[in-house]
Protein backbone atom coordinates (compact mmCIF):
# COMPACT_ATOMS: atom_id res chain seq x y z
CA UNK A 1 0.00 0.00 0.00
CA UNK A 2 1.25 3.46 -1.09
CA UNK A 3 1.78 6.08 1.40
CA UNK A 4 -0.93 8.10 -0.39
CA UNK A 5 -3.42 5.53 -0.34
CA UNK A 6 -2.52 4.98 3.61
CA UNK A 7 -3.01 8.51 4.36
CA UNK A 8 -6.44 7.73 2.43
CA UNK A 9 -7.45 5.50 4.53
CA UNK A 10 -5.86 6.65 7.87
CA UNK A 11 -7.64 9.84 7.54
CA UNK A 12 -11.07 8.23 8.01
CA UNK A 13 -9.50 6.68 10.99
CA UNK A 14 -7.96 9.96 12.87
CA UNK A 15 -11.56 12.11 11.90
CA UNK A 16 -13.76 9.52 12.20
CA UNK A 17 -13.13 8.19 15.43
CA UNK A 18 -15.19 5.06 16.36
CA UNK A 19 -17.60 4.98 12.84
CA UNK A 20 -17.40 2.02 11.02
CA UNK A 21 -16.62 1.86 7.42
CA UNK A 22 -19.60 1.68 4.73
CA UNK A 23 -17.54 1.37 1.64
CA UNK A 24 -14.52 -0.16 1.17
CA UNK A 25 -12.55 -0.74 -2.01
CA UNK A 26 -9.56 -3.07 -1.76
CA UNK A 27 -6.65 -3.18 -4.70
CA UNK A 28 -9.44 -2.22 -6.89
CA UNK A 29 -8.69 -2.57 -10.47
CA UNK A 30 -10.48 -1.78 -13.74
CA UNK A 31 -9.55 -2.54 -17.74
CA UNK A 32 -11.76 -1.92 -19.90
CA UNK A 33 -11.05 -4.39 -23.50
CA UNK A 34 -11.50 -2.15 -26.95
CA UNK A 35 -10.91 -3.61 -30.44
CA UNK A 36 -7.75 -0.81 -30.08
CA UNK A 37 -6.28 -2.58 -26.92
CA UNK A 38 -6.75 -2.58 -23.22
CA UNK A 39 -7.22 0.58 -21.49
CA UNK A 40 -6.40 0.38 -18.15
CA UNK A 41 -9.35 3.03 -16.51
CA UNK A 42 -8.18 2.37 -13.38
CA UNK A 43 -4.93 1.50 -11.79
CA UNK A 44 -5.03 -0.87 -8.03
CA UNK A 45 -6.99 1.40 -5.45
CA UNK A 46 -7.77 1.24 -2.13
CA UNK A 47 -10.12 3.62 -0.62
CA UNK A 48 -12.59 3.35 2.42
CA UNK A 49 -15.41 5.65 3.27
CA UNK A 50 -16.64 5.62 6.64
CA UNK A 51 -20.72 5.95 7.49
CA UNK A 52 -22.01 9.32 7.08
CA UNK A 53 -18.79 10.62 6.01
CA UNK A 54 -18.82 12.84 2.57
CA UNK A 55 -16.15 11.59 0.04
CA UNK A 56 -15.48 13.76 -3.62
CA UNK A 57 -13.92 12.44 -5.94
CA UNK A 58 -12.22 15.20 -7.95
CA UNK A 59 -10.42 14.73 -11.14
CA UNK A 60 -10.06 15.93 -15.04
CA UNK A 61 -11.50 13.84 -16.86
CA UNK A 62 -10.23 10.61 -18.26
CA UNK A 63 -9.10 10.03 -14.88
CA UNK A 64 -11.35 7.23 -13.53
CA UNK A 65 -13.62 8.79 -11.25
CA UNK A 66 -16.70 7.99 -13.14
CA UNK A 67 -15.61 4.28 -13.14
CA UNK A 68 -14.55 4.35 -9.77
CA UNK A 69 -18.30 5.27 -8.86
CA UNK A 70 -19.64 2.63 -11.15
CA UNK A 71 -17.71 -0.20 -9.72
CA UNK A 72 -19.24 1.09 -6.04
CA UNK A 73 -22.20 1.24 -7.73
CA UNK A 74 -21.92 -2.07 -8.87
CA UNK A 75 -22.86 -1.13 -12.61
CA UNK A 76 -19.64 -1.96 -13.41
CA UNK A 77 -17.64 -4.94 -12.35
CA UNK A 78 -14.35 -4.74 -11.42
CA UNK A 79 -11.12 -6.57 -13.39
CA UNK A 80 -9.36 -7.42 -10.17
CA UNK A 81 -9.83 -6.47 -6.49
CA UNK A 82 -12.95 -6.57 -4.13
CA UNK A 83 -15.68 -4.38 -2.97
CA UNK A 84 -17.67 -4.16 0.19
CA UNK A 85 -20.40 -2.02 0.84
CA UNK A 86 -22.31 -1.80 3.89
CA UNK A 87 -20.47 -4.75 5.73
CA UNK A 88 -21.40 -7.30 2.40
CA UNK A 89 -19.46 -8.17 -0.14
CA UNK A 90 -20.39 -6.65 -3.82
CA UNK A 91 -20.08 -9.29 -5.88
CA UNK A 92 -21.02 -12.82 -5.84
CA UNK A 93 -19.20 -14.33 -8.58
CA UNK A 94 -21.25 -12.58 -11.49
CA UNK A 95 -24.10 -11.14 -9.58
CA UNK A 96 -24.70 -8.71 -7.68
CA UNK A 97 -25.26 -9.02 -3.77
CA UNK A 98 -29.00 -7.63 -3.53
CA UNK A 99 -28.63 -5.97 -0.05
CA UNK A 100 -25.67 -4.08 -0.69
CA UNK A 101 -26.98 -3.10 -4.18
CA UNK A 102 -30.25 -1.84 -1.84
CA UNK A 103 -28.31 0.56 0.50
CA UNK A 104 -27.16 2.47 -2.66
CA UNK A 105 -29.01 5.21 -4.63
CA UNK A 106 -27.49 7.03 -7.55
CA UNK A 107 -27.70 10.16 -9.56
CA UNK A 108 -26.41 10.87 -12.79
CA UNK A 109 -25.13 13.52 -15.11
CA UNK A 110 -28.28 13.66 -16.15
CA UNK A 111 -31.61 13.53 -14.19
CA UNK A 112 -32.66 10.48 -16.51
CA UNK A 113 -36.20 10.69 -15.41
CA UNK A 114 -38.37 8.93 -17.46
CA UNK A 115 -40.55 11.20 -19.65
CA UNK A 116 -43.46 9.08 -19.68
CA UNK A 117 -43.90 9.01 -16.00
CA UNK A 118 -44.79 12.16 -13.82
CA UNK A 119 -42.58 13.58 -11.45
CA UNK A 120 -43.97 11.68 -8.20
CA UNK A 121 -44.30 8.29 -10.07
CA UNK A 122 -40.79 8.85 -11.43
CA UNK A 123 -39.68 9.75 -7.75
CA UNK A 124 -41.99 6.38 -6.74
CA UNK A 125 -40.22 4.23 -9.28
CA UNK A 126 -37.89 2.22 -7.11
CA UNK A 127 -40.82 1.28 -4.88
CA UNK A 128 -42.71 0.22 -7.49
CA UNK A 129 -39.99 -2.68 -8.44
CA UNK A 130 -40.28 -3.53 -5.06
CA UNK A 131 -43.60 -4.01 -5.08
CA UNK A 132 -45.23 -1.33 -2.31
CA UNK A 133 -48.84 -0.48 -2.53
CA UNK A 134 -49.53 2.68 -4.60
CA UNK A 135 -50.88 5.11 -1.54
CA UNK A 136 -47.75 4.15 0.52
CA UNK A 137 -45.56 4.95 -2.37
CA UNK A 138 -47.03 8.09 -3.55
CA UNK A 139 -46.99 9.06 0.23
CA UNK A 140 -42.88 8.91 0.22
CA UNK A 141 -42.76 10.34 -3.20
CA UNK A 142 -44.84 13.69 -1.84
CA UNK A 143 -42.30 13.68 1.58
CA UNK A 144 -39.32 13.57 -0.59
CA UNK A 145 -40.72 16.04 -3.07
CA UNK A 146 -41.11 18.62 -0.02
CA UNK A 147 -37.44 17.46 1.39
CA UNK A 148 -35.81 18.30 -2.25
CA UNK A 149 -38.28 21.31 -2.39
CA UNK A 150 -40.42 20.20 -5.60
CA UNK A 151 -43.49 20.42 -3.79
CA UNK A 152 -45.98 21.35 -6.21
CA UNK A 153 -44.78 19.46 -9.39
CA UNK A 154 -45.35 16.27 -8.20
CA UNK A 155 -47.89 15.54 -11.50
CA UNK A 156 -46.02 17.21 -13.57
CA UNK A 157 -44.07 15.93 -16.56
CA UNK A 158 -40.31 15.94 -16.55
CA UNK A 159 -40.01 18.09 -19.52
CA UNK A 160 -42.08 20.55 -18.12
CA UNK A 161 -38.77 20.96 -15.38
CA UNK A 162 -35.98 23.10 -15.36
CA UNK A 163 -32.91 21.16 -15.51
CA UNK A 164 -32.48 22.18 -11.67
CA UNK A 165 -35.92 20.87 -10.92
CA UNK A 166 -35.49 17.64 -12.76
CA UNK A 167 -32.09 16.71 -10.78
CA UNK A 168 -33.95 17.69 -7.76
CA UNK A 169 -36.66 15.17 -8.34
CA UNK A 170 -33.47 12.63 -9.57
CA UNK A 171 -32.10 12.87 -6.05
CA UNK A 172 -35.81 12.37 -4.27
CA UNK A 173 -35.98 8.85 -6.87
CA UNK A 174 -32.50 8.24 -4.96
CA UNK A 175 -33.36 8.78 -1.24
CA UNK A 176 -37.14 6.91 -2.00
CA UNK A 177 -35.97 3.72 -0.68
CA UNK A 178 -33.77 5.47 1.62
CA UNK A 179 -30.59 4.14 1.22
CA UNK A 180 -27.39 4.79 3.52
CA UNK A 181 -25.41 5.55 0.42
CA UNK A 182 -26.02 8.32 -2.12
CA UNK A 183 -23.61 8.18 -5.00
CA UNK A 184 -23.54 11.04 -7.32
CA UNK A 185 -21.67 11.37 -10.77
CA UNK A 186 -21.38 14.85 -11.40
CA UNK A 187 -24.96 15.55 -10.44
CA UNK A 188 -24.66 19.34 -11.41
CA UNK A 189 -22.24 19.54 -14.54
CA UNK A 190 -24.94 20.37 -16.71
CA UNK A 191 -26.31 23.09 -14.18
CA UNK A 192 -25.57 27.07 -14.52
CA UNK A 193 -23.00 28.31 -11.79
CA UNK A 194 -26.19 29.98 -9.71
CA UNK A 195 -28.50 26.59 -9.91
CA UNK A 196 -24.87 25.06 -8.79
CA UNK A 197 -24.39 27.06 -6.00
CA UNK A 198 -28.30 26.57 -4.78
CA UNK A 199 -28.07 22.83 -4.97
CA UNK A 200 -25.07 22.55 -3.65
CA UNK A 201 -26.71 24.28 -0.32
CA UNK A 202 -29.60 21.91 -0.88
CA UNK A 203 -27.80 18.56 -1.04
CA UNK A 204 -25.76 19.71 2.10
CA UNK A 205 -28.92 20.08 3.91
CA UNK A 206 -30.54 16.78 2.10
CA UNK A 207 -27.32 15.27 3.60
CA UNK A 208 -27.47 16.35 6.84
CA UNK A 209 -30.86 15.71 7.15
CA UNK A 210 -31.29 12.14 5.96
CA UNK A 211 -27.88 10.78 7.25
CA UNK A 212 -26.24 8.94 4.79
CA UNK A 213 -23.04 8.54 3.44
CA UNK A 214 -22.39 10.28 0.11
CA UNK A 215 -19.67 9.51 -2.71
CA UNK A 216 -19.70 12.66 -5.11
CA UNK A 217 -17.84 12.97 -8.44
CA UNK A 218 -17.11 16.21 -9.85
CA UNK A 219 -14.72 18.24 -11.92
CA UNK A 220 -15.50 21.18 -10.05
CA UNK A 221 -12.72 21.92 -7.15
CA UNK A 222 -14.96 24.90 -5.16
CA UNK A 223 -17.92 22.46 -5.27
CA UNK A 224 -15.23 19.87 -4.27
CA UNK A 225 -13.71 21.85 -1.66
CA UNK A 226 -17.97 22.69 -0.47
CA UNK A 227 -18.88 19.94 -0.20
CA UNK A 228 -16.82 17.64 1.09
CA UNK A 229 -15.22 16.17 4.33
CA UNK A 230 -12.40 14.43 2.59
CA UNK A 231 -11.44 14.98 -0.93
CA UNK A 232 -9.83 12.24 -3.11
CA UNK A 233 -7.68 13.89 -6.39
CA UNK A 234 -7.26 11.39 -9.00
CA UNK A 235 -4.66 11.63 -11.81
CA UNK A 236 -5.03 10.16 -15.16
CA UNK A 237 -4.00 6.87 -17.31
CA UNK A 238 -4.22 4.85 -15.25
CA UNK A 239 -6.54 6.47 -12.68
CA UNK A 240 -4.64 6.41 -8.98
CA UNK A 241 -5.11 8.38 -6.14
CA UNK A 242 -3.03 11.37 -6.30
CA UNK A 243 -3.63 12.78 -3.09
CA UNK A 244 -5.91 13.06 0.07
CA UNK A 245 -7.49 16.96 1.41
CA UNK A 246 -9.29 16.74 4.63
CA UNK A 247 -11.76 19.99 4.53
CA UNK A 248 -12.40 20.21 8.10
CA UNK A 249 -14.66 23.64 8.22
CA UNK A 250 -17.82 22.98 10.47
CA UNK A 251 -21.29 22.70 9.03
CA UNK A 252 -23.55 23.94 8.15
CA UNK A 253 -21.18 25.47 5.72
CA UNK A 254 -22.43 28.54 3.33
CA UNK A 255 -21.47 30.14 0.11
CA UNK A 256 -19.74 33.07 1.98
CA UNK A 257 -16.96 30.02 3.35
CA UNK A 258 -16.35 30.48 -0.89
CA UNK A 259 -14.74 33.68 0.26
CA UNK A 260 -12.25 32.56 3.34
CA UNK A 261 -8.33 32.65 3.33
CA UNK A 262 -8.41 29.29 4.26
CA UNK A 263 -11.03 28.08 1.60
CA UNK A 264 -9.27 30.14 -1.01
CA UNK A 265 -5.80 28.19 0.22
CA UNK A 266 -7.53 24.97 -0.49
CA UNK A 267 -9.06 25.50 -3.46
CA UNK A 268 -5.43 27.07 -5.09
CA UNK A 269 -3.54 23.90 -3.99
CA UNK A 270 -5.62 21.34 -5.32
CA UNK A 271 -5.66 23.72 -8.98
CA UNK A 272 -1.68 23.72 -8.33
CA UNK A 273 -2.34 19.76 -7.79
CA UNK A 274 -4.25 19.18 -10.81
CA UNK A 275 -2.39 21.76 -13.24
CA UNK A 276 1.06 19.06 -12.63
CA UNK A 277 -0.39 16.14 -13.47
CA UNK B 1 -55.41 36.79 -33.34
CA UNK B 2 -51.64 35.88 -35.30
CA UNK B 3 -51.38 33.50 -32.74
CA UNK B 4 -54.45 31.07 -33.13
CA UNK B 5 -53.58 31.61 -37.09
CA UNK B 6 -50.41 30.08 -36.56
CA UNK B 7 -51.58 27.10 -34.40
CA UNK B 8 -54.73 26.74 -36.90
CA UNK B 9 -53.11 27.16 -40.03
CA UNK B 10 -53.78 24.18 -41.99
CA UNK B 11 -57.92 25.29 -40.99
CA UNK B 12 -57.38 28.61 -43.37
CA UNK B 13 -55.25 26.96 -45.90
CA UNK B 14 -57.25 23.64 -46.43
CA UNK B 15 -60.71 25.11 -47.50
CA UNK B 16 -58.64 27.49 -49.51
CA UNK B 17 -56.45 24.98 -51.85
CA UNK B 18 -59.25 22.64 -51.75
CA UNK B 19 -61.55 25.98 -53.42
CA UNK B 20 -58.75 26.61 -56.12
CA UNK B 21 -58.50 22.98 -56.77
CA UNK B 22 -62.16 23.14 -57.88
CA UNK B 23 -62.24 26.35 -60.18
CA UNK B 24 -58.99 24.98 -61.96
CA UNK B 25 -60.62 21.74 -61.99
CA UNK B 26 -63.89 23.16 -63.44
CA UNK B 27 -62.26 25.54 -66.14
CA UNK B 28 -60.21 23.16 -67.53
CA UNK B 29 -63.64 21.07 -68.50
CA UNK B 30 -64.94 24.20 -69.83
CA UNK B 31 -62.00 25.81 -71.82
CA UNK B 32 -60.82 22.21 -73.21
CA UNK B 33 -64.15 21.14 -73.53
CA UNK B 34 -63.48 17.42 -71.56
CA UNK B 35 -66.52 15.06 -71.92
CA UNK B 36 -68.06 13.69 -69.11
CA UNK B 37 -67.27 10.44 -69.50
CA UNK B 38 -63.16 11.47 -68.95
CA UNK B 39 -63.74 13.73 -66.13
CA UNK B 40 -67.17 15.28 -64.84
CA UNK B 41 -67.38 18.37 -63.44
CA UNK B 42 -66.80 19.16 -59.77
CA UNK B 43 -70.64 19.49 -59.36
CA UNK B 44 -71.55 16.57 -61.46
CA UNK B 45 -69.41 14.99 -58.72
CA UNK B 46 -70.67 16.55 -55.83
CA UNK B 47 -74.39 16.02 -56.53
CA UNK B 48 -73.56 12.15 -57.92
CA UNK B 49 -72.04 11.99 -54.06
CA UNK B 50 -74.75 13.38 -52.37
CA UNK B 51 -76.78 10.26 -54.62
CA UNK B 52 -74.44 8.25 -53.09
CA UNK B 53 -74.80 8.79 -49.47
CA UNK B 54 -78.67 7.99 -49.40
CA UNK B 55 -77.43 4.36 -50.90
CA UNK B 56 -77.32 1.41 -48.34
CA UNK B 57 -75.42 0.11 -50.98
CA UNK B 58 -72.72 2.06 -50.26
CA UNK B 59 -72.64 2.09 -46.70
CA UNK B 60 -72.70 -1.85 -46.58
CA UNK B 61 -69.51 -1.60 -48.88
CA UNK B 62 -67.87 0.97 -46.66
CA UNK B 63 -68.63 -1.23 -43.76
CA UNK B 64 -66.84 -4.16 -45.67
CA UNK B 65 -64.09 -2.21 -46.46
CA UNK B 66 -64.16 -0.83 -42.97
CA UNK B 67 -63.71 -4.03 -41.45
CA UNK B 68 -61.50 -5.61 -43.15
CA UNK B 69 -58.92 -2.90 -42.88
CA UNK B 70 -59.31 -2.36 -39.30
CA UNK B 71 -59.19 -6.82 -38.59
CA UNK B 72 -55.77 -6.82 -40.86
CA UNK B 73 -54.41 -3.71 -38.80
CA UNK B 74 -55.04 -5.86 -35.84
CA UNK B 75 -53.20 -8.78 -36.74
CA UNK B 76 -50.42 -6.57 -38.38
CA UNK B 77 -50.85 -4.73 -34.67
CA UNK B 78 -50.11 -8.30 -33.01
CA UNK B 79 -47.51 -9.30 -35.38
CA UNK B 80 -45.34 -5.82 -35.45
CA UNK B 81 -45.57 -5.05 -32.26
CA UNK B 82 -44.98 -8.71 -30.68
CA UNK B 83 -42.72 -9.62 -33.36
CA UNK B 84 -40.78 -6.10 -33.31
CA UNK B 85 -40.65 -6.47 -29.63
CA UNK B 86 -38.92 -9.88 -29.54
CA UNK B 87 -36.68 -9.16 -32.33
CA UNK B 88 -35.88 -6.05 -30.32
CA UNK B 89 -35.03 -7.89 -26.87
CA UNK B 90 -33.38 -11.50 -28.56
CA UNK B 91 -30.82 -11.51 -30.75
CA UNK B 92 -31.16 -15.22 -32.34
CA UNK B 93 -34.92 -14.31 -33.07
CA UNK B 94 -33.99 -11.00 -34.85
CA UNK B 95 -31.57 -12.85 -37.36
CA UNK B 96 -33.21 -15.74 -37.75
CA UNK B 97 -36.73 -13.34 -38.94
CA UNK B 98 -35.29 -10.89 -40.35
CA UNK B 99 -34.41 -12.81 -44.30
CA UNK B 100 -38.10 -13.47 -43.98
CA UNK B 101 -39.54 -10.30 -43.04
CA UNK B 102 -37.56 -8.71 -45.78
CA UNK B 103 -38.99 -11.58 -48.31
CA UNK B 104 -42.44 -10.31 -47.25
CA UNK B 105 -41.75 -7.14 -48.38
CA UNK B 106 -39.99 -7.58 -51.55
CA UNK B 107 -42.46 -10.05 -53.16
CA UNK B 108 -44.86 -7.81 -55.31
CA UNK B 109 -47.90 -8.48 -53.00
CA UNK B 110 -50.20 -7.33 -55.17
CA UNK B 111 -49.25 -10.75 -57.32
CA UNK B 112 -49.80 -12.65 -54.37
CA UNK B 113 -53.30 -11.31 -54.26
CA UNK B 114 -54.90 -14.04 -56.90
CA UNK B 115 -52.62 -16.80 -54.97
CA UNK B 116 -54.85 -15.83 -51.59
CA UNK B 117 -57.97 -16.04 -53.82
CA UNK B 118 -57.27 -19.23 -55.03
CA UNK B 119 -56.92 -20.44 -51.11
CA UNK B 120 -59.42 -18.43 -49.15
CA UNK B 121 -61.94 -17.55 -51.60
CA UNK B 122 -63.99 -14.86 -52.64
CA UNK B 123 -64.96 -13.40 -49.56
CA UNK B 124 -62.85 -11.07 -47.17
CA UNK B 125 -60.16 -13.58 -45.67
CA UNK B 126 -57.99 -12.42 -48.72
CA UNK B 127 -58.58 -9.02 -48.30
CA UNK B 128 -57.87 -9.24 -44.40
CA UNK B 129 -54.54 -11.09 -44.94
CA UNK B 130 -53.57 -8.76 -47.67
CA UNK B 131 -54.13 -5.94 -45.85
CA UNK B 132 -51.97 -7.65 -42.74
CA UNK B 133 -49.03 -8.08 -45.18
CA UNK B 134 -48.98 -4.33 -46.15
CA UNK B 135 -49.24 -2.94 -42.66
CA UNK B 136 -47.17 -5.21 -40.18
CA UNK B 137 -43.99 -4.36 -42.04
CA UNK B 138 -43.50 -0.20 -40.59
CA UNK B 139 -44.99 -1.07 -37.35
CA UNK B 140 -42.71 -4.04 -36.86
CA UNK B 141 -39.52 -2.07 -37.86
CA UNK B 142 -40.20 0.98 -35.96
CA UNK B 143 -41.18 -1.27 -32.62
CA UNK B 144 -37.59 -3.02 -33.36
CA UNK B 145 -35.58 0.49 -33.66
CA UNK B 146 -37.99 1.83 -30.54
CA UNK B 147 -36.58 -1.18 -28.46
CA UNK B 148 -33.33 -0.93 -29.52
CA UNK B 149 -32.95 2.94 -28.99
CA UNK B 150 -33.80 3.03 -25.76
CA UNK B 151 -31.99 5.49 -24.03
CA UNK B 152 -28.39 4.54 -21.99
CA UNK B 153 -28.83 6.71 -18.98
CA UNK B 154 -32.46 5.22 -18.73
CA UNK B 155 -30.76 1.55 -18.75
CA UNK B 156 -28.30 2.62 -16.37
CA UNK B 157 -31.15 3.61 -13.73
CA UNK B 158 -32.87 0.48 -13.99
CA UNK B 159 -29.76 -1.78 -13.73
CA UNK B 160 -28.58 0.26 -10.45
CA UNK B 161 -32.53 -0.81 -9.26
CA UNK B 162 -31.58 -4.21 -9.83
CA UNK B 163 -34.82 -4.73 -12.06
CA UNK B 164 -35.16 -7.55 -14.33
CA UNK B 165 -35.69 -8.45 -18.06
CA UNK B 166 -39.52 -8.19 -17.78
CA UNK B 167 -39.70 -5.56 -15.43
CA UNK B 168 -37.17 -3.43 -17.28
CA UNK B 169 -39.13 -3.95 -20.89
CA UNK B 170 -42.60 -2.98 -19.25
CA UNK B 171 -41.39 0.06 -16.86
CA UNK B 172 -38.45 1.20 -19.74
CA UNK B 173 -38.75 0.13 -23.62
CA UNK B 174 -42.25 -0.63 -24.37
CA UNK B 175 -43.55 3.24 -22.83
CA UNK B 176 -39.90 4.32 -24.25
CA UNK B 177 -40.52 2.36 -27.95
CA UNK B 178 -44.37 3.80 -27.98
CA UNK B 179 -43.60 6.96 -29.71
CA UNK B 180 -42.00 5.38 -32.71
CA UNK B 181 -44.30 2.08 -32.25
CA UNK B 182 -47.32 4.78 -32.88
CA UNK B 183 -45.20 6.61 -35.49
CA UNK B 184 -45.37 2.97 -37.18
CA UNK B 185 -49.19 2.27 -36.61
CA UNK B 186 -49.98 5.77 -38.70
CA UNK B 187 -48.37 3.83 -41.49
CA UNK B 188 -49.67 0.83 -40.89
CA UNK B 189 -53.79 2.03 -40.85
CA UNK B 190 -52.70 3.95 -44.44
CA UNK B 191 -50.76 0.29 -45.65
CA UNK B 192 -54.19 -1.77 -44.35
CA UNK B 193 -56.49 0.29 -45.77
CA UNK B 194 -54.54 0.42 -49.23
CA UNK B 195 -54.38 -3.62 -48.95
CA UNK B 196 -57.74 -4.00 -48.03
CA UNK B 197 -58.82 -2.15 -50.89
CA UNK B 198 -56.38 -3.27 -54.09
CA UNK B 199 -57.32 -6.94 -52.55
CA UNK B 200 -61.22 -5.66 -53.26
CA UNK B 201 -60.10 -4.36 -56.93
CA UNK B 202 -58.81 -8.72 -58.18
CA UNK B 203 -61.58 -10.16 -56.91
CA UNK B 204 -65.08 -10.67 -54.53
CA UNK B 205 -68.09 -8.67 -54.93
CA UNK B 206 -67.84 -6.58 -51.71
CA UNK B 207 -66.15 -3.63 -50.59
CA UNK B 208 -65.42 0.18 -52.10
CA UNK B 209 -63.17 -1.26 -53.45
CA UNK B 210 -65.49 -3.64 -55.98
CA UNK B 211 -67.81 -0.58 -56.05
CA UNK B 212 -65.08 1.29 -57.75
CA UNK B 213 -64.35 -1.62 -59.98
CA UNK B 214 -68.22 -1.50 -60.75
CA UNK B 215 -68.22 1.87 -61.42
CA UNK B 216 -65.62 2.01 -64.03
CA UNK B 217 -67.06 -1.14 -65.87
CA UNK B 218 -70.34 1.38 -66.25
CA UNK B 219 -68.44 4.26 -67.72
CA UNK B 220 -69.94 6.04 -64.84
CA UNK B 221 -66.86 8.29 -64.18
CA UNK B 222 -69.14 10.75 -62.10
CA UNK B 223 -70.15 7.39 -59.26
CA UNK B 224 -66.34 7.06 -59.60
CA UNK B 225 -65.53 9.96 -58.29
CA UNK B 226 -68.18 10.15 -56.13
CA UNK B 227 -67.20 6.38 -54.74
CA UNK B 228 -63.46 8.18 -54.42
CA UNK B 229 -64.64 10.91 -52.00
CA UNK B 230 -65.89 8.36 -49.87
CA UNK B 231 -62.48 6.28 -49.85
CA UNK B 232 -61.08 9.43 -49.14
CA UNK B 233 -63.37 10.67 -46.18
CA UNK B 234 -62.98 6.80 -44.79
CA UNK B 235 -59.04 6.89 -44.89
CA UNK B 236 -59.21 10.13 -43.15
CA UNK B 237 -61.33 9.12 -40.27
CA UNK B 238 -59.10 6.10 -39.78
CA UNK B 239 -55.86 7.86 -39.52
CA UNK B 240 -57.30 10.97 -37.45
CA UNK B 241 -58.52 7.47 -35.30
CA UNK B 242 -54.46 6.90 -35.22
CA UNK B 243 -53.82 10.26 -34.19
CA UNK B 244 -56.21 10.73 -31.40
CA UNK B 245 -54.57 7.28 -29.72
CA UNK B 246 -51.56 9.12 -30.15
CA UNK B 247 -52.69 11.95 -28.04
CA UNK B 248 -54.18 9.20 -25.35
CA UNK B 249 -51.15 7.10 -25.10
CA UNK B 250 -47.97 9.48 -25.55
CA UNK B 251 -49.47 12.69 -23.54
CA UNK B 252 -45.73 13.46 -22.78
CA UNK B 253 -44.32 13.16 -25.90
CA UNK B 254 -42.62 16.64 -27.35
CA UNK B 255 -45.27 15.62 -31.07
CA UNK B 256 -48.07 15.72 -28.35
CA UNK B 257 -46.63 18.27 -25.93
CA UNK B 258 -45.60 20.60 -29.10
CA UNK B 259 -49.03 20.57 -30.36
CA UNK B 260 -50.79 21.37 -26.64
CA UNK B 261 -48.76 24.37 -26.45
CA UNK B 262 -49.39 25.73 -29.98
CA UNK B 263 -52.80 25.56 -29.35
CA UNK B 264 -52.97 27.00 -25.77
CA UNK B 265 -50.43 29.82 -28.07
Amino acid sequence: MSAIEEAANSAAAVSGGASKIEIELDQVEKIFQTDEGDVHAVAKTDINVRQREFVVLLGPSGCGKTTILRMVSGLLKPTSGNVRVAGHELWHGDTRDREAVQEMGIVFQEANLFPWLSIEKNIALPLKLRKQSKAKRLKKAHELCELVGITGFEKRWPRELSGGMRQRAAIARALSYDPEILLMDEPFGALDAMTRDQMNIELQRIWETSGCTIIFVTHSIPEAVFLADRIILLSPRPGRIHSVTNVTFKRSRDMAIQTEPEFQEIVRDLRRQLESM
Amino acid sequence: MKKFVRGHLAWFTTPVLVLAFVIIWHSYIVIFDITDFILPKPWAVVKSYWNLIGNVDLWRHTGVTVYETLVGFFFACIIGIGGGALMGKIKWVEETARPFVIATQVVPKVALISLFILWLGFGSAPKILVATILAFFPILTNTLLGVKSVDLGHRDVMASLSAGRWETFTTLELPSALPAIIAGLEIGIVLAYIGAIVGEFLGGQQGLGFMTIDYQNAFDAAGLFGVLIQLTLVGFLLYIAIVVLRRFLIPWHESVLIERLALAG
